[in-house]
């Protein structure tokens, strides 16, 4: 038996094989390559012509971009430098950095001012983005917006001050009479903000500005980049509470409140953003005296909330009529009231349906903020339109500026995309 | 119930502003700074520089204005404007004298209820056309597009012109100066039409200059001065007896340079008149008797300010021109002193 068994089987291996490795086409970068690249006939004909165009696009761009000069002081002297040759002049980046961030009139020495609270807006809005941070860091972003007001306006600390007692009293009376009748807390707290308000602003010496700690900066003074900033932030903050106030206003069973939230909207929605900006600084000017204007930046604030506003308004009552009716009526069966049905059960959802739709308005409106450029602002577009193309060394370059400026916004733009969409996945609730 | 309080605002406001009528010169000297409203920005006639300095051609007429009336030449808050927003930023009383190449047109002056003071330069409207394209005249250009700024007297003038010439065109509209030239170079217009000065300024900044021509026909009147509101004589004099004395300077030879030495006294009756060494010339607008001397020492003559800020010395390259002294055959021209 053994003998015929030995002679019946040529061979047995007595080892495992060893483990090949896979085929050379069914791993790493080739299998990815042929997966996603060249799957098929047309796909293949796609990769082609898209790798030809970005190496066209590369080829026309690189020589450009690292061939450009940083240290020239006119445009003049880059072409003498680059001699014929292809290359950028971004000496215009270097050399006015600082009008395109601060504009052209902040004052240099204090620089760090607005840097300081670019700082501080990172950590106060971090708490309102994030919400596994501690939320002691909550008040860190209701100090920011009186700090930020002062360190960028600077003059005396009273203003920023008195306003911020302001909101603590009203906030406190809120607190007391709002839980039992809201509309008595609402209006009183409005009420007594006002008046702390004006009776403060009245007690604040005629010079207090004068020789303040931070020396006062006018708001013409503000500019670049900065303004930009500043416009964008306080708009979007300002806009969004505001706009959920209409978007529950058009709503609401009170034909009054009804009326004024939908004419609101519907008018604001029907005329440009940029009339309302004319409106701000051409027309109004007329009506108020010549020194006792009200703050162009301030102007331009309020025009801006409004139209934004009556768009997130419209997104949010999107969302609103998007939630199924037995949520209402089911807040209804707990015997919750209005304000506790709608903070706590119908925002939570509606506004989570909400997100794409006010990112998206938040997004158009920072970009929106360089219109204020056509009223002689000088945001950034501002700033390189009127001065930096005007004067006699730099009048001539732009696509370096603009350039610049598109980078710039689409870090900012990008950075919100990015953030809402990491917001939507993180509040899905798989249901 | 924020609508009400603001019409309420507005309505209070308006009522105050009526009231609150005094005289611009009183005004400003209270304020101890001139509201001047100059442009965004233009190469030559006004730009600030890298440290936000602004300077130009015009700029020099509001620091000797300021100089004038206020002793300090940089006693001068510049509110740039553009040319959408300038006339209601001083018929608003926002700024008190308005110095941005603004054209003296008789609607302007007459319906916009608006006083020009003077001329400081004389400008006309021309086009500029790339070599390539063949054209010596303008009356060549049938069909062509042209890159014009919006909200000037060129849109109009381009309009009469070609009308008048019969020949047909294809408006670019544009937002600025700078837009303009880079619409231009790309050859999204074929022609670009502003002032010549302008249009020189353009040429200068090109790569390749020589490339482009300005064609020989000016087709407008550009008399390009300095304004102020209807209704305050006061103020007008003041701003132009201060330009007029920069042109009276460079006539009888008055610089920034010799001023010193001339304000001691000269043999010259009229160059003491100016410089307050005789007469009372400053006490009747209102100011101090060194007011002239003060506006010329702020920039120099206008002679000077010309040919440090757009002359033939600097990268625009403008030559005097119709600009020269009427005793040169130009056009630039002060009532006497006296």
């Amino acid at each position: 038996m053994a003998d015929q068994d030995n002679n019946s089987i040529a061979f047995v291996a007595t080892e495992v094989i060893p483990e090949s490795p896979p085929p050379a086409r069914e791993t790493g970068v080739v299998k990815w390559l042929r997966e996603n690249l060249f799957s098929s006939v047309t796909n293949t004909i796609l990769t082609v012509l898209a790798l030809a165009l970005i190496y066209l696009v590369l080829k026309s761009t690189m020589p450009w971009i690292l061939n450009g000069l940083w240290t020239t002081s006119s445009l003049a002297e880059c072409r003498e430098i680059l001699d014929g040759t292809t290359g950028a002049c971004f000496s215009v980046l270097t050399e006015r950095w600082n009008q395109l961030i601060y504009g052209f009139k902040y004052p240099v020495e204090e620089y760090w001012r607005p840097n300081l609270a670019f700082l501080l807006m990172l950590v106060a809005i971090a708490p309102v983005l994030f919400f596994d941070l501690p939320r002691k860091l909550l008040i860190v972003t209701a100090l920011f917006p009186f700090v930020a007001f002062w360190l960028i306006w600077g003059g005396t600390i009273l203003a920023p001050l008195i306003a911020l007692i302001g909101f603590i009293v009203a906030g406190a009376f809120f607190q007391k009479f709002g839980r039992n009748n809201f509309a008595l807390g609402f209006f009183g707290a409005i009420v007594i903000a006002l008046a702390i308000w004006s009776i403060g602003g009245s007690m604040i010496p005629e010079g207090a500005s004068e020789n303040a700690l931070l020396p006062a900066v006018p708001s013409r003074d503000l500019g670049g980049f900065m303004l930009n900033m500043m416009l964008g932030l306080t708009c979007v903050s300002l806009s969004v509470p505001l706009g959920i106030a209409l978007a529950l206003g058009r709503q609401s069973n009170m034909p009054l409140i009804k009326g004024i939230c939908v004419v609101f909207i519907e008018f604001v929605r029907g005329v440009p953003l940029i009339t309302l900006l004319f409106v701000a600084s051409v027309m109004l000017s007329y009506f108020f005296p010549p020194d006792a204007t009200v703050d162009l930046f301030l102007r331009v604030v309020i025009m801006i909330t409004l139209f934004s506003a009556a768009y997130i308004a419209e997104v949010v009552r999107g969302g609103l009529a998007a939630l199924p009716k037995g949520q209402y009526e089911a807040a209804d069966s707990l015997g919750l009231d209005y304000p506790q049905a709608m903070r706590l059960i119908i925002l939570p959802q509606a506004l989570k349906i909400s997100i794409p739709g006010i990112v998206n308005v938040a997004v158009g409106l920072f970009k929106d903020t360089t219109l204020v450029s056509v009223i002689s602002m000088f945001d950034l577009v501002g700033m390189i339109r009127g001065p930096i193309l005007a004067s006699t060394e730099w009048n001539g370059v732009y696509w370096e500026l603009f350039g610049f400026a598109a980078a710039l916004f689409f870090v900012v733009c990008y950075g919100i995309s990015q953030y809402s969409q990491w917001l939507e996945r993180k509040l899905h609730k798989g249901h | 119930m924020k609508k009400s309080v603001l019409f309420g605002a507005l309505t209070v406001a308006g009522l105050a502003a009526g009231a609150a009528a005094a005289g611009t010169l009183d005004d400003v000297k209270a304020r101890g700074k001139l509201n001047c409203g100059v442009t965004t920005g233009l190469v030559g006639f006004a730009a600030p520089d890298a440290n936000g300095e602004w300077e130009g051609f015009d700029v020099g007429v509001c620091r000797a204005v300021a100089a004038a009336v206020l002793g300090d030449p940089s006693a001068v808050e510049f509110v740039p404007t553009t040319g959408k927003t300038r006339f209601t930023a001083l018929a608003s009383g926002e700024i008190d004298v308005l110095a941005r190449n603004t054209t003296w047109t008789f609607s302007r002056d007459v319906d916009l209820k608006f006083t020009f003071v003077g001329v400081n330069y004389y400008d006309g409207q021309g086009f500029m056309v790339p070599k390539e394209l063949g054209v010596s005249s303008a009356k060549e250009l049938d069909g062509a597009t042209v890159c014009i700024q919006t909200g000037t007297t060129t849109e109009l003038n381009l309009a009469d012109f070609f009308r008048s010439n019969n020949i047909s065109y294809e408006p670019v509209p544009i937002e600025t100066n700078a837009e303009a030239q880079q619409q231009y170079l790309a050859g999204a217009c074929d022609v670009y039409t502003t002032d010549a000065s302008g249009l020189a300024a353009t040429r200068a900044t090109f790569e390749d200059p020589a490339a482009h021509v300005l064609l020989p026909e000016i087709i407008s009147k550009e008399p390009l001065g300095p304004l102020v509101r209807h209704g305050d004589d006061n103020w007008g004099d003041v701003v132009r007896w201060s330009l007029n004395a920069l042109i009276t300077a460079e006539e009888l030879g008055v610089t920034s340079a010799n001023i010193e030495e001339m304000a001691a006294g000269t043999n010259n009756p009229e160059v003491n008149r100016l410089l307050g060494t005789e007469g009372t010339l400053g006490e009747m607008l209102g100011l101090d008797a060194g007011w002239a001397k003060a506006a010329i020492m702020a920039g120099g003559n206008y002679g000077e300010l010309f040919e440090g800020n757009i002359g033939e010395s600097t990268p625009i390259g403008l030559a005097r021109g119709l600009n020269a002294q009427w005793t040169n055959g130009g056009l630039i021209y002060s009532p006497p002193f006296r």
